[in-house]
């Protein structure tokens, strides 16, 4: 009984319980990330480290790794290591600080531009805009793709793996579930 | 590319339906997609709405893709906001969002709690590390699969292979930052797009 109450007390702290100061740095400092993240949520880790492991000290480099990672192959969108790197830290208010920090200014300013965009579908500006912004887009896929495989590159396994994912999702309907499945068994057992 | 376009296998995607139908039918579609998204969302929310839903065919998903990106904040929630607004206003862009991101988000929470309270071990790891190399595989697959769809490009097939190769060079290559290239080489693409459009 005592275990579960303090498993419970432990859902509302992380490695600091945070005051509101901290909560409300948090948001801030989040927010203001999150219009940086031009290409991907995952392209601010770099920042968050030096904000969370450097300046403010709340997790050691295993611990922020550890989140990103668990994030990563957790099921939904990769920024949800945004919830989890702040959970670890502070539990659930720091989680709910810097999700909304992260979210909120973006999603606003997303869902104005767009709209702003859709009245001028037509005209010659945006029609360049997304004829010439698809082979930038799919380049970028390509190339993201290829940094994600970067720390598992020296393994024999790593390639084929990403070829066999590859060719499997263009010419086949199987669900990338499978595949998920498959790659943590191979992982499981050590080969990658 | 080396690979025959996905048509030659018959795999044409339907052809595209009415869209959803209600807020319930966003909220499902995203939080299907969402669910299935392990290492990234976008191979299967390409697959849901494309392939399965048809509520968009490839170049419209690659367009949604292009202004997810170009947007500050994560592609995938972007995505979900816009469509989920241009379906049915600011309680769609809620629908999908909501369906994106509640069920992944408490589930990921509770797998933290669980490893902070049990410790992590190598096994573990190791299978993080599968997982990503085959969700790498998954983001290269849409790259390969949204390809057919530069034939129409009023820039020109050239133009086009130049300007991806070009980032992948860029950022694949050299690493230079996403954001960096993106506000470089983008306007630039727009310029030779806009130039080939002019009346």
């Amino acid at each position: 009984m005592e275990a579960v109450a303090r498993a419970l007390v432990d859902l509302m702290s992380g490695t600091q319980a945070l005051s509101w100061a901290d909560l409300s740095q948090l948001f801030v400092h989040f927010a203001l990330l999150s219009f940086l993240a031009i290409g991907g949520a995952i392209t601010t880790v770099p920042d968050m480290h030096r904000l969370v492991v450097g300046e403010w000290g709340w997790l050691n480099d295993a611990q922020f790794s550890g989140s990103v990672a668990l994030a990563q192959a957790a099921p939904g969108p990769n920024v949800l290591f945004v919830a989890v790197i702040a959970f670890n830290a502070g539990g659930l208010p720091g989680a709910a600080a810097a999700l909304t920090g992260t979210l909120l200014p973006t999603t606003l300013l997303s869902l104005g531009a767009a709209r702003w965009g859709e009245q001028r579908r037509d005209t010659l500006g945006l029609q360049a805009f997304i004829q010439g912004m698809a082979p930038v887009t799919i380049g970028m896929l390509a190339s993201t793709g290829w940094v994600l495989t970067e720390p598992s590159r020296s393994e024999w396994m790593c390639l084929p793996l990403v070829g066999a994912t590859v060719w499997l999702m263009v010419r086949t309907r199987i669900s990338p579930l499978w595949m998920i499945g498959a790659g943590a068994l191979i992982g499981l057992m050590g080969w990658i | 590319m080396g690979l025959s376009p996905p048509e030659a296998a018959g795999l044409n995607p339907p052809p595209p339906a009415p869209g959803p139908q209600s807020l319930r039918d966003l909220f499902f579609a995203f939080n299907r997609l969402s669910m299935q998204g392990f290492g990234g969302v976008l191979p299967v929310a390409q697959r849901v709405l494309v392939e399965q839903l048809g509520w968009m065919d490839r170049a419209g998903f690659v367009q949604l893709m292009s202004l997810g990106q170009v947007l500050p904040g994560p592609n995938i929630v972007n995505m979900a906001v816009i469509y989920g607004d241009r379906c049915m206003g600011w309680r769609g862009s809620l629908a999908a969002l909501s369906g994106l991101m509640l069920a992944p988000l408490a589930i990921v929470l509770v797998l933290a709690w669980i490893m902070r309270l049990g410790g992590t071990s190598a096994h573990l790891s190791g299978a993080l590390r599968g997982m990503a190399v085959v969700s790498a595989g998954l983001i290269i697959s849409i790259a390969i699969k949204s390809w057919p769809t530069l034939r129409r490009n009023v820039m020109g097939m050239p133009m086009c292979i130049a300007i991806a190769g070009t980032v992948v060079a860029l950022v694949g290559v050299l690493r230079l930052p996403l954001a960096y290239v993106l506000l470089s080489l983008g306007p630039i693409a727009w310029g030779i797009a806009r130039w080939k459009l002019r009346p």
